[in-house]
């Protein structure tokens, strides 16, 4: 009843190239952000922010990369957890190296080394398409792997191999308290999902579903396959290299390889497939659903194994965990493909006609 | 409909003695023809002939082993399939090769694409330059969409259009990018009666409004012999028959080829 | 020299190995154009299964009631299969609809109450190896009717993602049943390491005999599949239905029954890559990790090549043996300091890459020409 597009007419072409063509969809956009930074400080635990806000913001921004190249571009890439380790690493790098950079330059900087060798990787999705491309994908993530594991000038020198993150000062603000924290990532968040809003709907993204529906198509009508792969590989790369830093400076504090293991990279694939593929809201969703998901389910697996006389352990409940993913991603491959983002729209597409569908 | 006899001086692109083969099978055997500025030239010819083969050839998806192709005055025996775009060359398919996930609207959009210049960065901001060139674009798409009768359908995913309605797309897309040259693959295969008419209209009617000059294959001849100014025959990869369309009517191989009179 | 071949000949059996899981990739690419990610899941739960049945020491009665039955039902019902040839659909209400699922649990009860009985000591070879085969049985019919059917005609990369969910299914399932620990698998392999060539080189060059077990059995299983696939109507009706999913079932192929063998026949190949890794390693979970080596062995060879697989197996064991030995070597050579070792971890598929941008076909795969 109140969610009525009737009335509104478009008479400019920027009204209607708008992201949220509907005034309620700005408001309600515009009161969960605000909601965000100005109530969300005051209301949520400390372990709310940092255990779940915090990680579910990072993760969603690495999200909103991968799906730029797998659900804009269909490029498909098994080694975004090797990118956001390129971004950790190579902002690491820059912060300690380099000091006089502002910390908020070295996250930047470690995105752009990490774009550039996401150009590097994608120079074989111009030959290969498909599971050929994805296993060229896992060539990087075992690579880099190693290479942080095992060349030591990437963590300093640290005996352990583990890596501090230095002090989080961006322009004099010591970013300290989980709620510092949380405003941090969410204002960087916030800005970049923009950005990356703004680029899937302008015509660089049109060039990647060009290339993404059907690529011999989009040649005949002039899209440069070049172009438009390696630009979707190095700003996904980008995106996911930011995140890495964040996840290893604010969400981590300190790390080790392992933190961005193949593991990762499955995670991030299904938080795209689960949020919908080629949608940057449905980051947000599949990146909540993913991280929230199994902290629910430590939470909540022993006292149900308990109601039918199964003591789990922690191994156990995880393994349970894992059948769940699992059976959660092929329930979601074939009874929606598009992810939760439908889910939603289809529900808005409801709201519109109610309470009269006639 | 009356049989226009038109006259055009100037040549456009000119093919030149083009032999294709994949393996051991030869698709097109030292062809010849040229198409002039401002007319529509028909390409006809059985199943198989290698209709299809040749404009992939013209437009740079496939690459002869022999022969040249001089477009503009340029003669080159190879190009990319987007330098071809960006000379001005643009078409249709025969089976539809619209991008299924995107909207009626960024189609014809995407056809802009060679049009667009901003870079990523002003593209990310969505400001100045890339707000306007956006703008200013869809203008011109809106145009397109007028002209084709296709305003109603413009946010819906072009997967759920039917079939008609979907190679008007594709001609739209194809029309966005402002082409001098416009290959149409079978642009009325499978239609009924009354979408046929609709694209006849359309095809004539860009011919004349733009001046574009069109290169089409079709099978249905009383299409052909009507809008089209001079047809090619091809039947097993050579060409048998080339002129007019009275003469074409008139010409014993072609006859043949099609009564199937045996080789 | 000796060393080397030594190197080598190490690196061409471990090779084997791989190209015993590459092997199930490739048929089940061949037959439903599906890249098939679960297949190291696979290995991992078909020796999950195997290792348990003979040595129980995680899975308890139940678990071996649980499995009788699955066994027994899935025997009544494979010979209830052959014996009705299983194209007559019988009508709705004949009481010869009901026969499957009749014969399904009246099998399952007794097999059941069979294992009941026998109590929860481990199985013996004869038993354990149909009794994993079994359950694999039960993976690809549970795969072919919850996950292939509903997707049929979908993109293959949908597909891809929905065998990557079925991974995560059959990881998590299998260490929730069978436990997740290593076991050591010893069903009479030796393993003594024996010299060959004694009299060409001083020393001889060391091999272990579980690897040459290995080769052995490797051989065997692809001469098998070769008459199986080549032989069979299935062979046939098996690349049609690679080609064209719709088209085959217009004329006629049984889709899903095709599907259903195929992985079948994935999930016993499964098995054998177990069992010979297994002996060599113990089952653990880190196979899974080993088995996505048959990924770049796959791009080496191409997806539908079963002499790739083997090739391109080969080609992998033996190069990322070497270079591990020898990169440390090269590269103090070459720059002065040597890097670090443990490069094995990434070789095969670095390799594969630069392999795919010289021949994206693979080295037997078809060339594709693409059409508009």
């Amino acid at each position: 009843m109140f969610y009525r597009e009737a009335g509104q007419f478009k008479v400019t072409y920027s009204a209607d190239m708008a992201i949220f063509p509907i005034a309620q969809d700005r408001i309600a956009v515009l009161a969960i952000v605000a909601g965000a930074f100005l109530l969300m400080p005051f209301v949520a635990t400390e372990y709310f922010l940092n255990s779940i806000m915090v990680p579910t913001l990072i993760l969603a921004l690495a999200a909103i990369g991968l799906n730029i190249l797998v659900g804009y571009c269909g490029q498909v890439s098994l080694g975004s957890g090797a990118f956001m380790a390129i971004g950790a690493y190579a902002a690491y790098s820059f912060a300690i190296r380099v000091p006089e950079l502002p910390l908020l330059v070295s996250i930047l900087l470690g995105g752009v080394v990490s774009a550039m060798v996401g150009i590097a990787f994608g120079i074989p999705s111009l030959r290969i398409k498909g599971f050929y491309l994805a296993v060229a994908t896992l060539a990087a993530q075992f690579f880099f792997d190693w290479l942080f594991a095992r060349v030591g000038w990437f963590t300093n020198y640290t005996p352990s191999g583990s890596v501090n993150a230095p002090r989080l000062d961006v322009f004099g603000w010591t970013v300290n308290t989980p709620v510092e924290k949380y405003l941090f990532v969410l204002a960087v968040v916030c800005v970049l999902a923009l950005l990356a809003k703004n680029l899937v709907r302008g015509h660089v993204g049109r060039q990647w579903m060009a290339i993404r529906d059907m690529d011999i198509a989009a040649e005949i009508i002039g899209i440069r396959p070049m172009y438009a792969k390696l630009s979707a590989f190095a700003v996904s790369s980008f995106f996911v290299g930011v995140a890495g830093a964040l996840w290893a400076f604010v969400h981590l504090g300190s790390w080790e390889p392992l933190a961005f293991s193949i593991d990762r990279s499955f995670q991030l694939l299904f938080a795209v497939i689960i949020g919908g593929l080629g949608s940057i809201l449905g980051c947000f969703l599949g990146a909540a659903f993913m991280w929230i998901l199994p902290i629910f389910l430590d939470i909540a697996l022993p006292p149900l194994g308990e109601l039918v006389g199964w003591k789990m352990d922690k191994a156990t409940v995880s393994h349970f965990s894992f059948m769940i993913f699992g059976g959660l991603i092929v329930f979601f491959l074939i009874v929606e493909p598009h992810g939760l983002a439908r889910l939603w729209s289809l529900l808005k597409e409801k709201l519109r006609l109610w309470p009269f569908p006639y | 409909m009356t049989v226009r006899v038109r006259s055009f001086p100037d040549v456009l692109l000119s093919v030149e003695n083009i032999s294709l083969s994949f393996g051991g099978v030869k698709a097109l055997t030292d062809i010849s023809f040229d198409i002039r500025k401002g007319e529509i030239r028909a390409i006809i010819g059985p199943n198989g002939a290698g209709k299809s083969s040749m404009l992939n050839c013209i437009n740079g998806f496939y690459h002869p082993q022999q022969g040249a192709i001089t477009y503009k005055g340029v003669r080159r025996s190879q190009m990319r399939p987007h330098e071809a775009a960006e000379q001005g060359i643009a078409r249709t398919f025969q089976n539809i090769a619209l991008f299924k996930g995107m909207s009626t609207l960024d189609n014809i959009m995407t056809g802009r694409n060679l049009r667009m210049k901003t870079g990523l960065l002003w593209q990310a901001l969505h400001l100045g330059p890339a707000r306007r060139e956006e703008i200013e674009h869809r203008r011109e798409v809106e145009r397109i969409i007028d002209f084709l009768e296709i305003q109603h359908i413009r946010k819906t995913p072009v997967g759920r259009l039917p079939y008609g309605l979907q190679k008007r797309v594709e001609l739209g897309r194809a029309l966005a990018a402002q082409p001098e040259l416009l290959l149409l693959d079978e642009p009325m295969a499978g239609m009924n009666i009354e979408e046929k008419q609709d694209m006849c209209r359309f095809v004539l009617d860009v011919n004349d409004e733009f001046g574009t000059t069109i290169c089409l294959i079709e099978h249905d001849m009383g299409v052909v012999m009507d809008i089209s100014d001079r047809v090619v025959v091809l039947d097993y990869g050579k060409k048998i028959g080339d002129g007019q369309p009275d003469e074409i009517k008139k010409n014993e191989a072609v006859i043949s080829a099609y009564l199937g009179v045996s080789h | 020299m000796g060393f080397f071949l030594e190197v080598l000949i190490g690196g061409l059996l471990t090779g084997v190995l791989y190209s015993l899981v590459a092997l199930g990739f490739v048929l089940i690419f061949k037959a439903s154009g599906v890249f098939n990610f679960a297949q190291g899941a696979m290995v991992l739960m078909a020796g999950l299964a195997l290792v348990q049945l003979i040595e129980p020491t995680y899975i308890g009665l139940w678990h071996f009631v649980g499995i009788g039955a699955l066994v027994a039902a899935v025997a009544g019902l494979l010979i209830l299969r052959v014996v009705r040839g299983g194209t007559l659909a019988a009508a709705k209400g004949d009481w010869r609809a009901k026969l499957p699922a009749l014969v399904g649990v009246g099998a399952g009860l007794v097999g059941g109450l069979l294992a009941l009985a026998g109590g929860a000591k481990g199985w013996p070879l004869w038993l354990a190896i149909p009794a994993a085969i079994a359950v694999m049985v039960a993976v690809a019919w549970v795969v072919e009717r919850w996950v292939l059917r509903p997707l049929v005609n979908q993109e293959g990369i949908i597909l891809f993602m929905a065998t990557l969910g079925i991974t995560f299914f059959i990881d998590g399932f299998s260490q929730t049943l069978f436990g997740s620990n290593v076991y050591p698998l010893n069903i009479g392999l030796s393993k003594d390491p024996v010299f060959l060539l004694e009299n060409v080189f001083e020393g001889g060059i060391l091999v272990n005999q579980l690897d040459i077990s290995g080769a052995i059995i490797a051989g065997v299983l692809v001469a098998g599949l070769a008459v199986f696939f080549q032989k069979t109507r299935i062979g046939r009706a098996l690349r049609a239905v690679a080609d064209d999913h719709a088209a085959a079932q217009s004329v006629g192929i049984p889709l899903n029954w095709i599907w259903f063998i195929v992985w079948s026949v994935a999930g016993i190949v499964a098995l054998v890559a177990a069992i010979v890794w297994g002996s060599k390693l113990g089952i653990q979970f880190s196979l899974t990790f080993l088995a996505l080596k048959a990924l770049p062995v796959l791009i080496l060879g191409g997806f539908t090549s079963v002499p790739g697989a083997i090739v391109g197996g080969l080609l992998i064991g033996a190069g990322e043996k070497v270079a591990e030995v020898y990169f440390p070597v090269v590269t103090k050579f070459a720059f002065g300091t040597a890097m670090p070792g443990g490069i094995e971890y990434w070789f095969a598929y670095v390799l594969a890459l630069v392999f795919l941008l010289f021949r994206p076909q693979g080295l037997f795969g078809e060339r594709i020409i693409e059409r508009v």
